[in-house]
């Protein structure tokens, strides 16, 4: 019973981290229809900046981090302007071929430069554990924890009252009229990509700090579906639930075959039968628009 | 009109025949024929480097001929189109293996039992479209990759499995040279088989779904059958190489059908160009001679300066992920129509020449 409750409070941390991730996915997509499949690389690129920064020139982590933040925004901007704004207008399958190369571009790219293995973050906060309601707990799991619920909070806020977070609705809602008020549509476009890629770095970092960085950080970007299409591709409420969901319902996975199955594997497999499942019944996920095409 | 041997400036058909004929003169027909029996004399004088190449791509270009209809065609995307190639591979060897049929039977029959697997991952396709599709193929290629580490009965699990070779009335094809001319002949037939197939009714009914799905329901065709259809053409095809794959390296292992591996399929149609048949063999090529030409690059640096720096024998590997991924980004960016299209353009340039106006 222990290890239940053990993996469901794993699953409520990782899951927050999936809902982060996913909810940056969301916003991308919401902001320019853009499914990018580059998010894992994101995360991986962010939490590779972040090492270099503090074992290569050993700053603080409060220096880094910013640095890695700025960085991750500027490259975000790049990419959106370099690569993906020629792509406006062209089929779905173009757009998301491309997402597809840069992934595995990066991905190489990342693996070239610092290696295949995993390399542990140095240590960050003083104590290892933690003790919350008579659970050992790591630190990092629990600091993790407030910074994807800081950011979702931050998420929300941004979106409801901030003016730059209204224009991004905006624009999410109807390019051309979004125009026609006086919002840059180009601008709304390059800054969905450079907070999504921030906000990514910040998960990148997390789990690089507790799982030491390596490029099965960019398997986040892959999580980040079934947890994205159990919410529906255009709702940020249902990102942050579909993450949960997933963190869940993986752990879980994880516990009925350890106990009975013994199948193995689960833990990662789990949620693609879900969505699978999830498919069949409610094509645009549980939160989703629903397209309502009449012929 | 009759009998033009070069294609006229301009267009003079003047029957739907006309207008749908495989070969538009009787020179493009011949210069096909000619094409094909240079095939056949080839492996006489190619060394065993380049009939391996060959070899691959002509099973490679069938699987990617199978996700060009899919892709290219229709209008659906597939992510996991390598788990369908392995299924192909790995039920060829276990039909094989298992009941002891003959290799000639069972690699249509591995394309028959990979076609139903794809319509099974093509039932949402039946109500799913673009974004949600892509992510349910997915899905698609992790469940059958994790299928296969899973199922020791069919796969034999880590260990892989053992594929018998090739052989018709007693006859091995199991060297390079020989089995040259088993690929040749699939790919030949299942090359006429998807040209034909774009030029019936069918065939018609995919590409007006591709264009505009809503129009197409309005004109009678039945979305979800064509939609399955294509699913299921494309893991026939998937299927067909795969088996072939599995019978030339006679040993299938359960790593290789990885999601990059699905990705590079993806490559090759959008380099050779979507919705164009010949395109996916010229993208075939192009996916399978990069690397080829990386190593040749890599080798003529070895030992400069640019080779110390970079570290380049270590880091081939990682080089040629790069060099997929790029390879992809550019073509989608400063070709979209792919190498077909190029290839048409040179055309036009020649059929036009000297007066290109």
């Amino acid at each position: 019973m222990t290890l239940l409750f053990q993996l469901l409070v794993n699953g409520l941390i990782v899951g927050a981290l999936y809902g982060v991730v996913a909810m940056s996915f969301v916003l991308i997509y919401k902001a320019s229809r853009i499914v990018n499949f580059a998010q894992g690389e994101f995360l991986l690129i962010g939490a590779w900046a972040c090492w270099w920064l503090l074992t290569s020139w050993q700053l603080p982590f409060w220096i880094g981090f910013p640095i890695t933040l700025a960085f991750m925004m500027a490259f975000g901007v790049i990419l959106q302007v370099v690569v993906l704004r020629p792509m406006i207008g062209e089929p779905i399958i173009s757009v998301i071929m491309v997402t597809i190369g840069l992934s595995i571009f990066f991905q190489a790219l990342m693996k070239w430069m610092f290696g295949v293995f995993a390399k542990p973050f140095p240590q960050i906060f003083a104590t290892q554990t933690m003790n919350v309601f008579g659970l050992e707990v790591q630190t990092v799991y629990v600091v993790s924890l407030a910074i994807s619920l800081l950011i979702m909070a931050g998420f929300g806020w941004f979106f409801k009252y901030s003016r730059l977070g209204l224009a991004m609705r905006a624009t999410a809602f109807d390019q051309q009229v979004a125009q026609s008020l006086g919002i840059s549509v180009r601008q709304m476009f390059a800054m969905s990509w450079a907070i999504s890629a921030m906000v990514s770095a910040v998960a990148g970092v997390v789990v690089g700090v507790v799982n030491g960085v390596s490029s099965a950080l960019s398997f986040f970007g892959i999580k980040v579906f079934p947890a994205v299409i159990l919410g529906g591709l255009d709702s940020v409420i249902g990102a942050v639930l579909g993450g949960l969901i997933v963190g869940l319902l993986e752990n879980f996975a994880h516990y009925v075959d350890s106990q009975w199955l013994n199948w193995g594997n689960m833990y990662e497999i789990a949620p693609f039968y879900v969505l699978i499942i999830i498919l069949m019944f409610k094509p645009y996920g549980l939160f989703g628009t629903k397209d309502i095409e009449r012929v | 009109m009759a009998n033009i041997s070069l294609i006229p400036c301009g267009d003079f058909k003047t029957t739907y025949g006309r207008d749908t004929t495989i070969f538009p003169t009787v020179t493009s027909r011949n210069f096909a024929i000619l094409g094909i029996l240079i095939l056949l004399v080839c492996p006489a004088f190619m060394d065993r480097y380049w009939l391996n190449l060959c070899i691959q791509i002509g099973y490679l270009g069938i699987a990617a001929l199978g996700l060009n209809i899919l892709v290219g065609f229709t209008g659906q995307i597939s992510i996991g189109h390598a788990a369908f190639f392995g299924f192909g591979a790995f039920s060829s060897a276990w039909l094989s293996n298992s009941f002891g049929i003959p290799v000639a039977l069972a690699i249509p029959l591995a394309g028959v039992m990979t076609t139903a697997v794809g319509m099974i991952f093509g039932l949402p396709a039946a109500r799913l479209k673009g974004l949600y599709l892509a992510i349910a193929t997915l899905a698609a290629q992790y469940i059958l990759q994790d299928f296969f580490g899973r199922a020791d009965w069919f796969t034999g699990g880590v260990a892989g499995t053992i594929a018998e070779p090739f052989s018709l009335f007693g006859f091995a094809f199991d060297t390079d040279e020989r089995f040259f001319y088993v690929v040749l002949v699939y790919m030949v037939v299942m090359y006429i088989l998807a040209t034909n197939l774009m030029r019936s009714r069918d065939g018609r009914a995919l590409v007006a779904v591709r264009d505009h799905y809503l129009s197409a329901e309005i004109m009678g065709i039945n979305l979800t059958k064509y939609r399955t259809m294509s699913f299921g053409i494309s893991a026939f095809y998937a299927g067909i190489g795969g088996a072939l794959y599995a019978h030339y390296l006679q040993f299938v292992s359960v790593e290789g059908f990885t999601i990059l591996f699905s990705i590079q399929f993806l490559g090759m149609i959008i380099i050779g160009g979507l919705g164009s048949i010949m395109g996916s063999l010229m993208g075939t090529a192009f996916m399978v001679l990069l690397p080829e030409v990386m190593q040749a690059l890599t080798n003529s640096l070895a030992g400069t300066a640019i080779d110390t720096a970079l570290n380049l024998k270590e880091a081939i590997a990682f080089l040629r992920e790069m060099a997929i991924g790029l390879v992809i980004i550019l073509f989608l960016v400063f070709e979209p129509d792919g190498l077909a299209h190029r290839w048409k353009q040179i055309k036009a340039y020649w059929k036009l020449y000297p007066f290109s106006h």
